[in-house]
């Protein structure tokens, strides 16, 4: 079962698409556009949709997915954690 | 697979545009004749009344805006005749005009000295004949090139940018090979990818008109926003789904236009293409004002790619839903029409999921009703500009 995708491999985040994602697990992602899978581990529950941080980031970081900037890191990230509007903000308006 | 052979059974309009439903529709002007009109469609069985609030002391821009929507609804090629009620004669017969100029039948009526009452009567008389009329229209075979697809996605995660829009994408790359007219739109929800949209323009003249339209869009946003809009783009349900920033659902949004298909032209709201191709649209990224302007664009089919579940219709346009979050398939299942998830279990690859999109947008034009259509969604939202006087 893959529970990650990502678009592709330079991407820092993967979005969780299975419900009930928990801390320790052994899981699987995978990078679409290379169609290569990889193990990874979450440090926390991660519900359906949302991301995991791939590697540690510092605050000011740029985040990547689709090989492209989604935003700035606001809070500091370590690997395995939840991303989403607590930790990364959009560089727009 | 389609090819240049491939056919759909649509009803052919007295302009020669093709639809794929037979509606006769009752067409308000303004806010003040829903009742008369919605009197029409109780009392007419098969008529559909299309309430709207506006209509009123609108001006300039935005008073065209207004009459461009609804003569474009009623010339939307799956309509097969109009009824158009308005609070006075002048407005009503500008509206009337305009649809006849499609060669459709058309009639109106002005409220003002006759009352509710007259006006529903007459109104209903005319109703009937043209829905018996309209009863008559036999679908005829027609080549796929001469339906109209448009595209808008709504109540987005980030399965959509993964899932549902990549395989909208990949059937508007199939479709634009066979020379398809197709569009896109939402303006700031490009915000983050305008680029990527800029290099799939066809000229460089394109490219111009696109950004001259998204930087307009901008200065509005910026012109009136309170804060960084996070809460209206990414919308408090995109952020509950997992989507964090505007340039992430960007992103995501302009998986929608393939990856072959390029920018053929731009449209100003509610306008209508003037070729095949591919054309971006400058509108809302709210769900019912872009795929009402679609329709009045002249658009004949909708696909629309949700996560979380938007549960939108339309009154003119079937509305096909498209999910790949498992968890909403399985708890909104009466809403979505093409199941993707097994896209992200890699059970499934991008060209099968497209090509199941298009068999179900097929059989919708050849008659199935969508599930929107089913559960009687019928948004029909003006697109407002500014104030009215």
């Amino acid at each position: 079962m893959i529970h990650f995708v990502l678009h592709e491999a330079t991407d820092t985040v993967a979005v969780a698409v299975v419900e009930g994602i928990k801390p320790g697990a052994d899981l699987t992602a995978w990078i679409m556009d290379d169609d290569k899978q990889f193990p990874i581990r979450a440090l926390q529950e991660i519900p359906i949709g949302h991301k995991i941080a791939l590697k540690d980031m510092a605050v000011g970081d740029t985040v990547l997915k689709y090989g492209t900037d989604i935003g700035r890191v606001v809070a500091p990230i370590k690997a395995g954690e939840h991303a989403h509007v607590h930790n990364i903000k959009t560089k727009r308006w | 697979m389609i090819s240049k052979n491939t056919t759909f059974w649509g009803y052919r309009r007295e302009n020669g545009r093709v639809g794929v439903r037979n509606h006769v529709i009752i067409l308000p002007v303004d806010d003040l004749s829903n009742a008369a009109a919605e009197a029409v469609a109780y009392s007419i069985k098969g008529t559909m009344a299309i309430p709207h609030p506006y209509g009123r002391l609108q001006f300039g821009a935005d008073l065209d805006l207004h009459f461009r929507t609804l003569i474009g609804a009623g010339c939307n090629p799956n309509v097969a005749a109009v009824v158009v009620i308005g609070i006075e004669d002048g407005w009503t017969k500008k509206v009337v005009d305009g649809i006849a100029k499609s060669g459709k039948p058309v009639v109106g009526f002005g409220i003002e000295q006759h009352g509710d009452h007259d006006t529903i009567m007459r109104a209903s008389k005319a109703a009937r004949e043209l829905l018996q009329n309209a009863s008559e229209k036999h679908r005829e075979e027609c080549p796929i090139h001469e339906l109209w697809v448009s595209t808008k996605c709504g109540e987005s995660d980030t399965t959509s940018g993964c899932g549902a829009n990549p395989t909208v994408g990949n059937a508007f790359d199939k479709l634009y090979e066979v020379g398809s007219t197709l569009v896109f739109g939402e303006t700031t929800e490009i915000t983050g990818g305008e680029q990527v949209v800029v290099k799939r323009c066809r000229t460089p003249k394109v490219a111009d008109d696109f950004m001259v339209m998204f930087n307009r869009y901008q200065d509005v946003v910026n012109r009136h926003k309170t804060s960084d809009l996070s809460d209206s783009q990414p919308t408090k349900g995109n952020i509950l789904g997992g989507l964090t920033t505007i340039e992430e659902k960007a992103m995501g949004n302009i998986q929608k236009i393939g990856k072959k298909c390029l920018v053929d032209g731009v449209l100003d709201k509610a306008e209508i293409p003037t070729g095949p191709g591919l054309w971006f649209m400058d509108s809302s990224s709210a769900a019912a004002e872009m795929v009402t302007l679609c329709a009045a664009s002249g658009f004949a089919v909708h696909l629309f790619p949700t996560g979380q579940g938007n549960v939108i219709g339309n009154a003119i346009l079937p509305v096909i839903k498209i999910c790949a979050n498992p968890r909403t398939v399985r708890t909104m299942a009466e809403h979505i029409d093409v199941d993707s998830c097994a896209l992200l279990q890699r059970e499934m690859v991008l060209d099968q999921a497209g090509d199941k999109l298009l068999d179900m947008m097929l059989r919708t034009a050849n008659g199935r009703l969508t599930a929107a259509e089913a559960l009687g969604h019928r948004e029909f939202v003006l697109t407002r500009l500014y104030e009215s006087a």
